[in-house]
């Protein structure tokens, strides 16, 4: 009797302190989005957190957007040829980079590369107690330290995503034209018969954009709540790494169903 | 890292995706072409439209003139009815013949307009008279088979 009680007690205690964090993460990014006005009047701080989270991920969103593209040709290219339908092999490689690959593979990268940073950085600035030295000075951290990353976030997400299914495209062009001689006009006529702007591309483009905002709000959120020592700043890093990339996919499919449902692509 | 070199490199990178949405809609989806709002509308009935969809291009002489903008089946009479958008540029004439037919082997289906001599011109919201529904791949072998079935029956 007692050890029901104990397994009882400790179930609910487990959804009140789920049900507490859930409504903490929505308070504080409810306050980060209510403090976000210096980031725009201020907009230095923003344009500094857009160089580190946006400029400085361009080199490994673009190189991986490449060999993504290249990869997916080659293997297109092989079971299309079946069917001789190689020249469809342009119209694989855009479809799956613009709807699907480029905002989540782009999300992945970002949260591992970006998120990561965010979090780390927030942290050490609590743990070296930066954060509470600020607001003994009247300034509020979630406007000067927290906005600025959240924005810089939301912006540079669509704009990488964008970046990486251009440069997929480029490498399925490069392997499908001209490594196994697919014709190009056809490589790219059959694509832009294809691919429909306002079910692909815009699609593509709120998908990386809900992407962007989930991301930076895990990693300025983690960042923030780490517990002020050495391991905790780390396991708050992991644990931005590991939600995001389940949010990132989780979202995917979410939206997938509503983008995409009943309307036969 | 000082001010101004921040500001140009978030430049470059702020150019450089937006230059990529750009592409993304111009090469990619071929925005250029796709004007939603244009266009004068016609209906076609038919007695069958297969695996017509919504979006499909209208085709005349193999370049495509339109989209299929809508289905649905007049409750009274049991036929679909297709709503053609077509683009302004393009006059088709009174006795133009409607067909649904199929890309390829396994390609998509799409609806082939193909004019006739009339020299007056349809106008929006006009119907096109002659069409020709899908050929339907289980009633077609129905028939061979049938046809199969008869041819022997003869030579007994």
């Amino acid at each position: 009797m007692n050890d029901i009680a104990r397994m009882l007690r400790r179930l609910g205690g487990g959804v009140i302190d789920a049900v507490w964090r859930l409504g903490y993460a929505s308070r504080f990014i409810a306050m980060v989005l209510a403090a976000s006005g210096m980031a725009f009047r201020r907009f230095s701080l923003t344009m500094r957190e857009l160089y580190f989270a946006g400029v400085l991920s361009l080199v490994i969103i673009s190189v991986s957007g490449l060999f993504v593209g290249m990869v997916l040709a080659l293997q297109g290219f092989e079971t299309l040829q079946n069917f001789g339908a190689a020249e469809a092999v342009g119209v694989l490689v855009a479809t799956s980079l613009v709807k699907e690959l480029g905002p989540v593979v782009a999300g992945l990268l970002f949260a591992s590369r970006a998120g990561s940073a965010m979090t780390a950085e927030i942290g050490l600035m609590k743990t070296t107690e930066q954060l509470s030295a600020m607001e003994m000075m009247a300034v509020n951290p979630l406007a000067r330290v927290v906005a600025p990353r959240f924005w810089a976030g939301v912006i540079s997400m669509p704009l990488l995503a964008a970046i990486f299914s251009v440069m997929g495209v480029f490498g399925g062009w490069l392997v499908a034209v001209k490594l196994l001689g697919v014709d190009n006009g056809t490589f790219w006529s059959q694509m832009q018969a294809q691919i429909d702007f306002r079910l692909g591309i815009v699609n593509g483009i709120i998908k990386s954009f809900v992407f962007g905002a989930a991301i930076t709000a895990i990693a300025v959120y983690e960042g923030y709540d780490a517990p002020p020592t050495a391991e905790g700043v780390a396991s708050a890093t992991t644990r931005t790494v590991v939600e995001s990339a389940l949010a990132v996919l989780a979202l995917d499919f979410v939206l997938t169903v509503f983008m995409f449902r009943g309307t036969g692509l | 890292m000082n001010r101004t070199t921040i500001d140009l490199w978030v430049g470059i990178f702020v150019a450089l995706g937006l230059g990529a949405i750009v592409f993304l809609s111009l090469k990619v989806g071929n925005l250029a072409t796709f004007k939603s709002d244009e266009g004068y509308h016609l209906d076609a009935r038919f007695d069958n439209i297969g695996g017509l969809k919504v979006r499909a291009p209208v085709k005349s002489a193999g370049v495509v003139v339109g989209r299929v903008e809508k289905i649905r089946l007049d409750p009274k009479t049991y036929e679909a009815i297709a709503t053609l958008r077509i683009e302004p540029t393009y006059q088709f004439t009174k006795d133009t013949i409607a067909s649904i037919l199929t890309s390829g082997l396994l390609g998509e289906q799409y609806l082939g307009l193909e004019p006739g001599g009339d020299t007056a011109t349809l106008k929006d919201g006009d119907r096109i008279a002659k069409t020709q529904s899908a050929v339907v791949l289980e009633k077609l072998l129905g028939q061979f088979m049938f046809g199969k079935a008869a041819e022997g029956g003869d030579k007994k």
